[in-house]
C-alpha cells in the first residue's frame, strides 16, 4: 500500500474517561468522607516518605530520570516504527497482535477472544480473571463483559475489595485505600460465598480469606486478561509488574492470556529495563523493587499460556499525541508519585476526579484524552494548586504545572463566552490563595470549628471567597460551609451511633442498587458517591 | 479501513509527519529522534564480600530468609530449611547434589514433563537456582533451566532459592545485561524481590497472599573460586564504603 498521506482528524478517547460529575461537586462531598481522609492521608504520607528515601539512596536518580524521559519521547518520535517493530517480534514468538481504535472496539476484541477460549459454564455465563490493569478499567471491560455474559474476577485484593463493594478505585496504587478492616471484612462477608463467618478484621486474615477464596480460580480459570506495564519494541516482550502474585498467576496459569496495552507503553530495548524497573518502584511504592515482575514475549511451549494475545489500544492517544505540549503526559508510566506528593489529591481522593486516571497527572491526561471541550472534564485542569511538588516527583519528568496552565488557558478559550477571559495573573493570585488555605491541616482545622477566619471566607453557599474572580477555581476548592457542629464532635457522636451509621448505609447501598437497576448497562455515573455526600451533609448540619 | 492502518495513519499524522505512507502503513520518520542520555550507572566497583552483604540485608528487610554457605555445606542447608516438607519439586536440570540430603521425596519438573498443578498446589516446597541477583534491591532473577517453568516457583507456598555468590550483581542495568548475555532476553523471567506482600488494607503491608508465603535464599560462596576469594581479600582492604 503506498497511498498518499493527507492526514487524520484526531479522534478522542471513550469510556471510564469522564467524570460523573465535575470535580467541584464531587471533590465537595469526598472531602466529607472522613475514612477516605485519613486512609489517604496514611497512605501517601507513607509512601511520600519511603519514596523520598529510596530516591536519596540513589546518587544517579536524577541521570536515571533524564534517560527515562528521554526513551519515552523516543517512544512518541518513532511510535509507528516502533510498535510495528513490536508487532513483528511479538508474533514471531507465536503470540497474536490486535489493533483497537477505541473502547468499544478494543473490549468488542476481547469478548470475541474469550468467546472462543472460555467454556461456558452452568449459568451459561463465561469466566475469566483478571490483573488489575487501568487500560481495560479506562475502557469498561469488567462492565461490558458482564454485559455479555462473561464474569471478569478481579484478583488483586483492592480490586477485589472493589468490585465486591461495587465500588470505584480511589487511588490508582491503593485503590480501595478508603475502605476501612471492617467495611473490607463486611465486603467480604457479604460478596464471598466462601468466606468464614468467623472472619475476623486482621489484615493479614483478610488477606488469607482472598488467598483461599481466588486459589482455586486461579488453578481452574481457562482464560486471563492483564495490562502491560512495558512493552519491549525490540524483542516483542510485555511485562506485568505487582505485589502479590495475582499477576504471576494470571499471565502463567491460565491457557489464554489477553494482555491490553496503551499504544505509549512501549519502551524502545531490553536495555531500557534497566532505567525503569529502578524508576517504577521506588517512584510507586517506594520500594527498592516490587515483589514480583514477569516478563513473556509471546508463546513458550511447555511454560505459560499456550494462546497469547495483546489489544494496542489507541483510544484517545493519537488525540493527545496531536498536542505538542501534551504529549509528553503519554511519557507517564502510571507510578502515582504525583498524586502521593499532591495536597489536593490528599485532601479529595481519587473519586473526585471522576476518570480512572486520578491526582495531577489525571487532570492533565484525561482531558488531552477526551479533548478539553469536553464539558465533564473541563474542570480537571483546575483540580491543583500548581505548587510543583508532582513535577519534582515525576519519574520521567513530565512538567504537570506547566501542562496545567496550558490546559486551563485552553479551556479559557473555549469558555470565554460564557464567563470572560481570565486575567492569569488574577488567576494565580487565586490559585496561590487556595493552596496556602487547603494546603495546611491547622488552616482546615480552622475552618471545621467555625472560626472567624473560615467565617469570613464563609458566604452562605460555602468557601468560595479568594479575592477575584477564578470562578471555575474557586469553585473546584469549595469547602462545604462549616458545619454548626464541629467536625470533631460530630466525628464522636457518629461513633456513638454506629447502628444509624449501618441503617445509612443500607441505604445508600439499596440507593445504589436501585440506580444501577435502573441504568441497566450503565455502571452508576452519578449514583456512587452521591447520595452518600448528601447523607454526610445532613450528619454534620444536624 | 483496519484498524492498524488507521491508528497508524493516526499517529503518523499527530506526529506532523508528512509524505507518503510506506508499505507498513505509515509515513517513516525523517527528523532524528530525540538523543536517550545513558550517565546512569552499568557498573560496580563492589567486592563479592560487600554485594553479599547488601543482598542479605535487603533479604532481611523483606523478610525472606538467608543462609550463606560453602558448596560443601549446601545439601544439608537445603535439607535443613525443608524440615518441614514431605515432597519438593525441583526443575528436572537442577543439580541433584543440592538436595542429596532431603528425605523426602523429590519430583522433577520440565517442559516436556510437567507436574499437574494440583500435585504443585500439594507439594511442600520448591528448589530453584537463580540466573542473577541483584543485591542493591534484593531481587532474584529467575530465568532459564535451573530455574524451571515459572509455575513451580509460584504455586507452592515455600520456595528455597540457591544463588552463586559469583551470580549476585550490585544494580538493576548489569542484571539486565547479564539476562541478555545468557541469551535470556526473550525467555521468560520472574523477578522477585522478597515473598509475596501487599499493602491494600489500610496500607498495612501483610507477607503472602498468592505467591510463596516463604522464601528463602542460600547464597552459595565456593571456597575455591579465586575471584570470590580475592574480592573478599580486597574488599576487607580496599573498600572504604564497606564501614559505612
Ligand atoms: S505523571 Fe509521572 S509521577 Fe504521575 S503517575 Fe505518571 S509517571 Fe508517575
Amino acid at each position: 500500500m503506498s497511498t498518499t498521506f493527507i492526514g487524520m482528524p484526531t479522534v478522542p478517547g471513550t469510556g471510564n474517561l469522564f467524570e460523573r460529575a465535575p470535580f467541584p461537586q464531587v471533590a465537595q462531598h469526598e472531602l466529607g468522607n472522613v475514612q477516605l481522609r485519613t486512609n489517604l492521608t496514611k497512605a501517601t504520607t507513607a509512601i511520600r516518605t519511603k519514596r523520598a528515601a529510596r530516591v536519596a539512596e540513589l546518587g544517579d536518580w536524577e541521570d536515571l530520570r533524564d534517560s527515562g524521559a528521554a526513551a519515552k519521547d523516543v517512544v512518541l518520535a518513532r511510535l509507528p516504527e516502533l510498535l510495528t517493530q513490536f508487532e513483528a517480534a511479538f508474533t514471531a514468538a507465536g503470540g497474536t497482535v490486535h489493533w483497537a481504535r477505541d473502547a468499544q472496539e478494543a473490549n468488542a476484541i476481547v469478548r470475541g477472544l474469550v468467546e472462543d477460549s472460555a467454556p461456558l459454564n452452568e449459568d451459561g455465563r463465561r469466566e475469566v480473571i483478571k490483573v488489575k490493569s487501568m487500560a481495560t478499567q479506562e475502557i469498561g471491560l469488567n462492565e461490558y463483559l458482564e454485559d455479555h455474559d462473561i464474569d471478569a474476577y478481579e484478583t488483586d485484593l483492592a480490586e477485589l475489595i472493589v468490585q465486591l463493594g461495587h465500588d470505584k478505585p480511589s487511588h490508582i496504587l491503593v485503590p480501595a485505600i478508603h475502605r476501612n478492616r471492617h467495611e473490607i471484612r463486611q465486603i467480604f462477608l457479604r460478596g464471598m460465598e466462601d468466606a468464614d463467618p468467623n472472619l475476623g478484621t486482621e489484615p493479614r486474615e483478610l488477606a488469607e480469606a482472598s488467598r483461599k477464596h481466588l486459589r482455586k480460580k486461579f488453578l481452574t480459570t481457562k482464560v486471563a486478561i492483564s495490562g502491560a506495564n512495558f512493552g519491549i519494541a525490540e524483542t516483542g516482550t510485555l511485562s506485568v509488574v505487582e505485589s502479590e502474585g495475582n499477576g504471576r498467576m494470571c499471565v502463567t496459569l491460565p491457557e489464554t492470556l489477553i494482555t491490553v496495552m496503551g499504544i505509549e507503553k512501549l519502551l524502545p530495548t531490553i536495555d531500557d529495563l534497566g532505567v525503569f524497573m529502578q524508576l517504577l518502584p521506588r517512584s510507586s511504592t517506594g520500594e527498592r523493587m516490587n515483589p514480583y515482575s514477569s516478563f513473556w514475549t509471546g508463546v513458550t511451549p511447555g511454560d505459560g499460556p499456550r494462546n497469547v494475545h495483546v489489544v494496542l489500544l489507541d483510544n484517545g492517544r493519537t488525540r493527545a499525541l496531536a498536542d505538542q505540549h501534551g504529549r509528553q503526559a503519554l511519557r507517564c508510566i502510571r507510578c502515582s508519585a504525583c498524586m502521593n506528593v499532591c495536597p489536593v489529591y490528599e485532601r479529595t481522593g481519587g473519586h473526585a476526579y471522576g476518570s480512572v486516571y486520578p491526582g495531577p497527572i489525571g487532570a492533565i491526561l484525561t482531558p488531552l484524552l477526551t479533548g478539553t471541550d469536553a464539558e465533564e472534564n473541563s474542570t480537571l485542569p483546575y483540580a491543583s494548586s500548581l505548587c510543583g511538588a508532582c513535577f519534582d516527583a515525576c519519574p520521567v519528568k513530565i512538567d504537570i504545572p506547566q501542562m496545567l496552565v496550558r490546559l486551563r488557558n485552553e479551556g479559557n478559550v473555549v469558555k470565554e463566552s460564557e464567563h470572560g477571559r481570565l486575567p492569569k495573573t488574577q488567576l494565580d493570585v487565586a490559585l496561590t490563595g487556595a493552596s496556602w488555605l487547603m494546603s495546611d491541616g491547622r488552616r482546615m482545622a480552622l475552618m471545621e470549628k467555625g472560626l472567624p477566619l473560615a467565617k469570613l471566607l464563609s458566604p452562605k453557599a460555602g468557601i468560595r471567597s479568594l479575592p477575584g474572580i477564578a470562578g471555575a477555581w474557586t469553585s473546584s476548592r469549595t469547602i462545604p460551609r462549616p458545619p454548626r457542629q464541629s467536625f470533631r464532635s460530630w466525628w464522636s457522636a457518629e461513633h456513638r451511633e454506629e447502628a444509624r451509621e449501618e441503617r445509612r448505609e443500607a441505604r445508600d447501598r439499596a440507593q445504589f442498587r436501585r440506580f444501577e437497576a435502573r441504568s441497566g448497562a450503565e455502571p452508576a455515573p452519578e449514583a456512587g458517591p452521591a447520595p452518600r455526600s448528601e447523607n454526610q451533609h445532613e450528619t454534620k448540619e444536624s | 479501513m483496519d484498524a492498524r492502518s488507521v491508528i497508524l495513519e493516526r499517529i503518523s499524522s499527530s506526529l506532523g509527519r508528512t509524505g507518503r505512507l510506506n508499505a507498513e502503513g505509515y509515513v517513516p520518520i525523517t527528523a532524528p529522534a530525540p538523543e536517550v542520555p545513558h550517565a546512569y550507572r552499568t557498573a560496580s566497583d563492589l567486592s563479592t564480600e560487600r554485594l553479599i552483604e547488601i543482598f542479605a540485608d535487603r533479604l532481611a528487610d523483606y523478610n525472606a530468609g538467608v543462609a550463606r554457605v560453602s558448596a560443601a555445606e549446601l545439601p544439608a542447608t537445603v535439607a535443613r530449611l525443608l524440615d518441614e516438607a514431605d515432597d519438593i519439586v525441583i526443575p528436572a536440570d537442577l543439580d541433584r547434589a543440592w538436595v542429596g540430603e532431603f528425605a523426602g521425596r523429590v519430583l522433577t519438573d520440565s517442559r516436556e514433563e510437567p507436574q499437574p498443578v494440583d500435585v504443585l498446589n500439594a507439594v511442600g516446597a520448591v528448589v530453584t537456582g537463580s540466573t542473577t541477583a541483584i543485591a542493591d534491591t534484593g531481587t532474584i532473577c529467575l530465568s532459564g533451566p535451573h530455574c524451571g517453568r515459572r509455575v513451580i516457583t509460584l504455586v507452592p507456598d515455600h520456595h528455597v532459592c540457591v544463588v552463586r555468590a559469583a551470580d549476585i550483581v550490585e544494580i538493576v542495568p548489569q542484571a539486565v545485561a547479564r539476562l541478555q548475555e545468557a541469551g535470556l532476553s526473550t525467555a521468560p523471567q520472574t523477578w522477585a524481590s522478597g515473598p509475596s506482600a501487599t499493602v491494600d488494607i489500610e496500607f498495612e503491608r501483610v507477607a503472602g497472599v498468592h505467591g510463596p508465603r516463604r522464601l528463602d535464599v542460600v547464597i552459595v560462596v565456593d571456597e575455591d573460586e579465586p575471584e570470590a576469594h580475592a574480592g573478599t581479600q580486597a574488599a576487607a582492604q580496599a573498600d572504604p564504603r564497606d564501614s559505612a
